[in-house]
């Protein structure tokens, strides 16, 4: 698989046109929704000409199609945004291009990251690099599925709810979502402010490593940024980590179970001690998620009304029908759910009973976690409850659609660090990943681990 | 099980600024009366004397100098974003 070092900055243009060549090809996976391709070989042409320097000097990378960045719009996967060319690009894209990185593509995704096969893209699905009769996973589906087929070394997601790390475990590669705060969320289109975090696929833990740290940092256009913390960490000889019980239970699959207690052996034979630990709430979390997150969406999401920007209805005579049709045509039906869901659990009569109980249920998931860090170093589990699932398998009942994040939202509630590792596939060939959680600010030792063991 | 009715549907929408066909209200009516039901398992979780938890960043009282910052996007780049604008303005339909 492509690394990030097979990238040289004297034949940058060359790469570039081979990156965007290959994206071309496998146009039938519909994983990217458009190609930046005259500003990427005008950047590839700067980085020959020792213009442009740094640590990603040459090297392509696709993004989400939910962060603002030049060269095409930035749609989100929606009707709302087709035509919205920013103005400006994230802090992300910003400091990677700083870099030298070169964006070739932005990638697919569930309309504005509200869901988890990337099915929901308002321009159709994408498909699973290994599998075509099955869904990339999501919502940074896209991303992934660039990531497994080579096209580009690192592709970016946005992770508020497991929209990295089960792609990732879709579909073959290294998620990453990090510790609440750690890359400035500005100029990327908000989901769920308090859990949307910034991360990146890659093939190998050492990229995902180099490209996290680029990103990572206080930003002052985000205030959430938390000062660096993201250092370079030394691999601690014998860790203690803990197996979640509750993510190997009978309603798992079972080639899923038997590649994470692969992996507690791997983690046992290279010194660590592996234990099975409980998290008793995390049977509540995905009614918690689906409470603050429809609650912050429905809050987020009101400022596409067709006034300022995106899509304006044509046809109405006074403002409330332009705001109710306008929306009406720019957001899907899984949108509408969430923002509807939200309204309700913040409306006065309901809201002790929803929104407040589920943060107040949610500082019961905090207190968990960190007693099981007080003991242990890492958490160990899956990421899914099965591999990628057949395309249109879940589509039609959106609670069983929610429930494929039951693994990955405890730590986005939490704000913790997590990584999607590859361990393997099922016995029909689809990837599996295992998930790897750590107190804040563990990244850095997090990767140490995954590093240490892939040397062996 | 939470009862929602059609209209209670239609005051959802209506909270939400969204103008839904007629075709699209049942499925909704369905979906948010399970999704409801589904997250109505909280009820059954003691929070007596629990702080709410409305952010996870560790951080508080986050200050910055009190500057302008330039963001070097003009008024034109904005104004071009608006599907209508006249006179260095944003045109909406009648507000009353």
């Amino acid at each position: 698989m492509v690394k990030i070092s097979d990238f040289t900055p004297t034949s940058a243009v060359e790469n570039i046109q081979r990156a965007i060549e290959k994206a071309k090809a496998n146009e039938e996976y519909h994983a990217l929704l458009s190609l930046t391709e005259e500003r990427a070989l005008e950047r590839a042409k700067q980085v020959e000409a020792g213009e442009i320097t740094g640590k990603l000097a040459g090297v392509p990378f696709v993004v989400k199609d939910n962060f603002l960045a030049f060269g095409a719009p930035t749609t989100a996967a929606s009707k709302m945004l087709e035509n919205f060319s920013a103005p400006l690009q994230s802090t992300a894209v910003e400091k990677l291009e700083a870099e030298g990185a070169i964006c070739i593509g932005k990638a697919n995704l569930d309309a504005f990251a509200h869901g988890g096969s990337t099915e929901n893209s308002a321009f159709g699905p994408t498909k699973n690099a290994i599998d075509t009769t099955r869904v990339a996973g999501g919502s940074s589906g896209g991303s992934a599925v660039v990531t497994a087929l080579d096209i580009v070394p690192f592709a970016l997601g946005t992770d508020t709810g497991g929209s990295i790390r089960q792609p990732a475990s879709f579909n073959g590669v290294v998620g990453v979502k990090p510790t609440y705060g750690t890359v400035s969320r500005y100029g990327v289109v908000a989901m769920a402010s308090s859990t949307d975090t910034i991360g990146c696929m890659t093939t190998n833990v050492e990229d995902a490593e180099l490209v996290m740290g680029i990103m990572a940092g206080r930003d002052e256009r985000d205030m959430t940024t938390l000062l660096d913390f993201f250092v370079s960490s030394e691999v601690k000889p014998t860790q203690k980590i803990g197996l979640i019980k509750e993510f190997m239970t009978g309603d798992v699959d079972e080639d899923v179970r038997a590649r994470t207690l692969e992996y507690a052996e791997k983690l046992r034979a290279a010194g660590h001690e592996v234990n099975e630990v409980s998290l008793p709430i995390v049977k509540h979390t995905l009614a918690m998620y689906y409470i603050i997150v429809p609650a912050e969406i429905s809050s987020n999401l009101a400022r596409y009304d067709g006034i300022r920007y995106g899509h304006r209805a044509e046809g109405v005579k006074t403002l409330a029908e332009l705001y109710g049709k306008t929306r009406d045509e720019g957001f899907l039906t899984e949108n509408k759910r969430r923002i509807m869901i939200g309204s309700y659990v913040l409306s006065s009569g309901f809201f002790d009973a929803y929104y407040q109980q589920a943060q107040k249920a949610r500082t019961l998931l905090v207190n968990e976690f960190n007693e099981l860090f007080s003991q242990y170093d890492a958490l160990l589990g899956p990421v899914a409850p099965t591999p990628a699932f057949k395309l249109g398998e879940n589509t039609e009942d959106p609670i069983k659609m929610y429930l494929a994040d039951i693994m990955t939202v405890p730590a986005s509630l939490a704000g913790l660090p997590a990584l999607s590792i590859p361990a393997g596939q099922s016995e029909t060939g689809l990837p599996i990943g295992i998930q790897l959680i750590g107190q804040r600010r563990s990244d850095a030792a997090l990767f140490a681990l995954v590093s240490s063991l892939e040397e062996k | 099980m939470t009862q929602i009715s059609r209209d209670d549907v239609l005051h959802l929408a209506q909270l939400s600024s969204l103008q839904l066909a007629d075709d699209e209200i049942d499925g909704l009516q369905a979906d948010i009366a399970n999704i409801l039901g589904y997250v109505e398992q909280l009820g059954e979780l003691n929070t007596d004397g629990v702080e709410p938890t409305y952010q996870v960043t560790d951080l508080e009282n986050v200050w910055r100098d009190d500057k302008v910052i330039d963001y070097d996007i003009s008024r034109e780049q904005l104004l071009a974003l608006s599907p209508e604008s006249t006179n260095n303005a944003v045109k909406v339909p009648k507000v009353l």
